[in-house]
């Protein structure tokens, strides 16, 4: 069951991302991407990473995505139907060169996979039975306020220095004093 | 299960620099950046599983900035918008030889 259900989300998170970047215009490629996210939130689940797979929703596919398209919306860009891919060469230099990454990421991902090299961490039962005492949500914030505390308050710094950023940035120049 | 996780990982962030490169919508090369750090969340959250909780913790963070990225980036755009009515990133040479 859960392997038919990997290979549906999968499958549903690939086509996305080639409709994301075959769309013809901004809006069909946001909701193909939507798409993707919402499936990449389903694997999430099959890993048992409820509360990333929840965020995943909510912060990307609800939030950022939303984002977007008010910016399309905005600049009345849904129905830009102008041909903006690069073709000829340039196509054809991008294609080897992402071969070549694919390539690299495949090998060493190919090592990687190996699960009898994870065996001796013994993280999965782990997992599961922080998991199962301390919830979902608790297994994330037990590190997070206690190891990552700098990291975290970080972030928090990074998140309003980001606002005052966008602000500032997108006020028009006529309201400047 | 591992293994198929990465494969698809690999997939969607190639798919997604493939994008980058290939469009010319600042918008569209936008999401095709937020794919390459989903495909990358994947990887972690995959790995997570076999070695370390820890791993959901960077896909936290990663999500955060990327979160702060799309809103810095979007203002970017509109205000590039303002001054050049359009968003296709062919049209921006004013720096380019």
């Amino acid at each position: 069951m859960t392997e038919i259900l990997f290979m549906v989300f999968a499958a549903v998170a690939i086509g996305g991302a080639i409709g994301v970047v075959a769309g013809r215009s901004p809006i069909a490629s946001l909701l193909f991407m939507v798409a993707t996210l919402a499936s990449i939130s389903g694997i999430y689940v099959l890993f048992e990473a409820h509360f990333l797979a929840a965020i995943q929703v909510i912060v990307y596919a609800g939030a950022i995505m939303v984002l977007f398209m008010f910016v399309i919306m905005l600049l009345n860009l849904g129905h830009d139907y102008q041909r903006d891919v690069k073709t000829g060469l340039w196509a054809i230099l991008a294609f080897a060169v992402t071969g070549l990454t694919a390539g690299i990421l495949g090998r060493g991902f190919l090592r990687a996979g190996d699960i009898s090299f994870y065996d001796r961490f013994g993280a999965a039962a782990a997992i599961d039975q922080a998991i199962a005492e301390q919830g979902a949500v608790g297994v994330i914030a037990e590190p997070l306020f206690t190891d990552y505390v700098v990291a975290f308050e970080l972030t928090g710094l990074l998140l309003l220095v980001a606002i005052v950023a966008a602000v500032v940035l997108a006020k028009p120049r006529s309201a400047e004093v | 299960m591992l293994t198929e996780a990465l494969f698809v990982s690999t997939l969607l962030f190639v798919i997604g620099s493939f994008g980058v490169v290939i469009r010319r919508n600042a918008i569209i090369m936008f999401l095709c950046i937020e794919l390459q750090l989903n495909a990358v969340n994947l990887a972690f959250v995959a790995l997570s599983r076999f070695v370390g909780i820890e791993g959901q913790l960077y896909v936290f963070f990663v999500m955060t900035v990327a979160a702060a990225e799309a809103a810095v980036g979007l203002a970017i755009i509109i205000s590039i918008f303002r001054h050049y009515e359009t968003v296709n990133v062919d049209n921006f040479n004013l720096l380019k030889w």
